[in-house]
């Protein structure tokens, strides 16, 4: 064609295909996985999607798909869940009603890389509210992401007064954030990518200040089973192409739709932030969306 | 409204109707061998397609609608044109496959001036391009008509070589107007029967006035050219190897 760049739809394949189950390259990822001999007995195996990958190794895997995923990150949020991810973003922020209080508020918006729910809390805070000196501080462990993030927060009012701060941060680790500092805590659609999410949740636990509010957005399981068939051939048969036609990447879709199969429904969700030591709001600590396609926790730290 | 979903829920579950959405629980059969079903096939070449025309700098869109788009017809046409030949066998019977290293670019650059190889070496050098960038096929489902098919796309650039076609919009559209005159795959229907329409009026013009006819009249004089074994041809005078296939260098434009 008249001008030939290869496209990012080789750049993660490469890691990918080695992991394609019945190829012939699965003699090369046994050898790649298995090489450490030493470490066989220790080392501990996660989930990758539907494939089960060493743990060391997920969360490089995991900063690649992002990697490869950022710059369309926000078209193909809208090409695949129709616009209604902004909808489900909406409610989220309008649930926890930020700067709803005398003194400025610290929230942390953790695997928030482009910005969407900072942009929408600082939005809420100063429309709705008239607060106009609460911070959001980004924080994500990839940077192209907080790239976009950057890129997207200089068309905004905020990034000059400094009420949006971007860091690089792992959310098991959190070492920029001093204990007892947050007044709420958001992760939107960013735990299930997490290697471990009861690290997170712990973590979370301690960054919030007693009374602060912890709320995660997250996909979840479809209850009514028709929906849940329909859903399901929608997430593995169309996503996937639709990420080649788009973005040219179809195995970091495939990664995406399958980590959302392999996260624990809500009930089981809310147990674990409620084992971290979280007083689950409401009944049951959750609240579902579109059928549960997607639902909001919410923990508060007592 | 129970009867609606009652018909939805069989819609879903009734096995023949459900051949419309099965595809990823079929094995691959290939390295690299996506299953697609005839609904994500549909969409693919329609996607594929549009997102083509709409950004032609995505190789990848052309080469994802040539394999969904070959089958189950087209392909399988090429692939028996291919064994009723004896060069088109031997091709098949040894497979070779287009790269960088298996072309030996270093030494074609030592070739005489009116060699194809050294004109096809000059040629990629000056626009910059490399043998390198073809994708692997995917969607095709028969492991000799996937071949068939990376063999299609591989050639591509010595057709440009061989007739002397700059890499403009207008050239690349007249070699898929040869290749689809010649060789049939819808992929060259759609790219020829769309492509023009990103030229404005007096780029058609000459499009039509000159190279159409070009096009068409060698597709359909020439040899096939997946028959060509361009491995063994690489040695030989330009010459005479456009006339063992019966085509012309193409003509200026305006």
């Amino acid at each position: 064609m008249l001008v030939r760049r290869s496209f990012n739809c080789g750049r993660f394949a490469g890691q990918l295909a080695l992991l394609r189950p019945g190829l012939c390259q699965s003699r090369l990822s046994l050898t790649r996985f298995h090489s450490s001999d030493s470490n066989k007995g220790n080392e501990s195996y996660t989930h990758f999607g539907f494939k089960d990958v060493p743990e060391e190794e997920k969360e490089y895997m995991v900063k690649n798909v992002f990697s490869s995923v950022a710059k369309k990150y926000d078209q193909m949020n809208d090409m695949m869940s129709l616009g209604i991810h902004r909808i489900w973003k909406n409610q989220f922020v309008s649930a926890l009603n930020p700067g709803n209080s005398t003194t400025p508020m610290k929230v942390l918006d953790v695997a928030g890389g482009t910005g969407d729910i900072a942009f929408r809390l600082l939005d809420h805070a100063t429309q709705r509210n008239h607060d106009h000196s609460s911070k959001v501080i980004v924080a994500d462990i990839n940077p192209d992401m907080l790239a976009v993030g950057k890129r997207r927060a200089k068309k905004t009012p905020y990034f000059e007064s400094g009420r949006v701060d971007f860091i690089e941060q792992n959310a098991e680790v959190l070492d920029k954030i001093p204990d007892n500092s947050i007044d709420i805590f958001t992760i939107a659609f960013g735990i299930r990518n997490c290697t471990h999410i009861d690290k997170v949740l712990e973590q979370a636990h301690r960054v919030l200040k007693p009374g602060g509010v912890f709320s995660c957005l997250e996909f979840s399981k479809v209850y009514p089973p028709l929906l849940a068939e329909v859903y399901r051939q929608y997430s593995f048969k169309f996503l996937p192409l639709l990420g080649t036609v788009i973005a040219g990447d179809s195995e970091s879709y495939q990664y995406l739709v399958e980590s959302i199969e392999r996260f624990p429904d809500a009930d089981r969700f809310a147990k674990m932030i409620e084992q971290a030591g979280f007083t689950l709001a409401g009944e049951r600590g959750y609240e579902c969306l579109t059928f549960g396609v997607a639902a909001i926790h919410t923990g508060v730290k007592l | 409204m129970s009867i609606y979903f009652k018909r939805l829920n069989i819609a879903v579950t009734r096995p023949y109707s459900r051949s419309l959405f099965t595809s990823a629980e079929r094995k691959p059969n290939y390295p690299g061998h996506v299953p697609l079903s005839p609904l994500q096939r549909i969409f693919l070449v329609a996607g594929s397609a549009i997102m083509g025309l709409k950004a032609p700098w995505r190789g990848d869109m052309i080469s994802i609608l040539g394999d969904s788009s070959g089958q189950p017809f087209f392909l399988r046409r090429l692939l028996n044109q291919m064994l009723a030949d004896e060069t088109g066998r031997h091709i098949l019977m040894e497979k070779p496959r287009i790269s960088s290293k298996s072309l030996n670019l270093p030494f074609l650059r030592t070739l005489p001036l009116n060699t194809l190889g050294r004109i096809y070496v000059d040629w990629i050098d000056r626009e910059h391009v490399s043998p390198d960038t073809r994708s692997p096929t995917r969607y095709v489902d028969d492991p000799e008509e996937a071949y068939v098919m990376q063999r299609y796309r591989e050639c591509h650039d010595f057709y440009h070589a061989l007739c002397h076609m700059p890499t403009n919009i207008e050239g690349e559209l007249a070699i898929k107007w040869l290749e689809f005159v010649n060789m049939g795959l819808p992929v060259g229907a759609l790219s020829a029967l769309f492509g023009p329409l990103r030229l404005n009026y007096s780029q058609a013009a000459a499009f039509r006035k000159n190279y159409i006819p070009w096009a068409v009249r060698n597709g359909l004089v020439a040899k096939t050219l997946i028959n060509v074994y361009w491995e063994k041809e690489l040695t030989q005078d330009i010459n005479e190897v456009r006339k063992k296939i019966g085509i012309e260098a193409a003509p200026a434009l305006h």
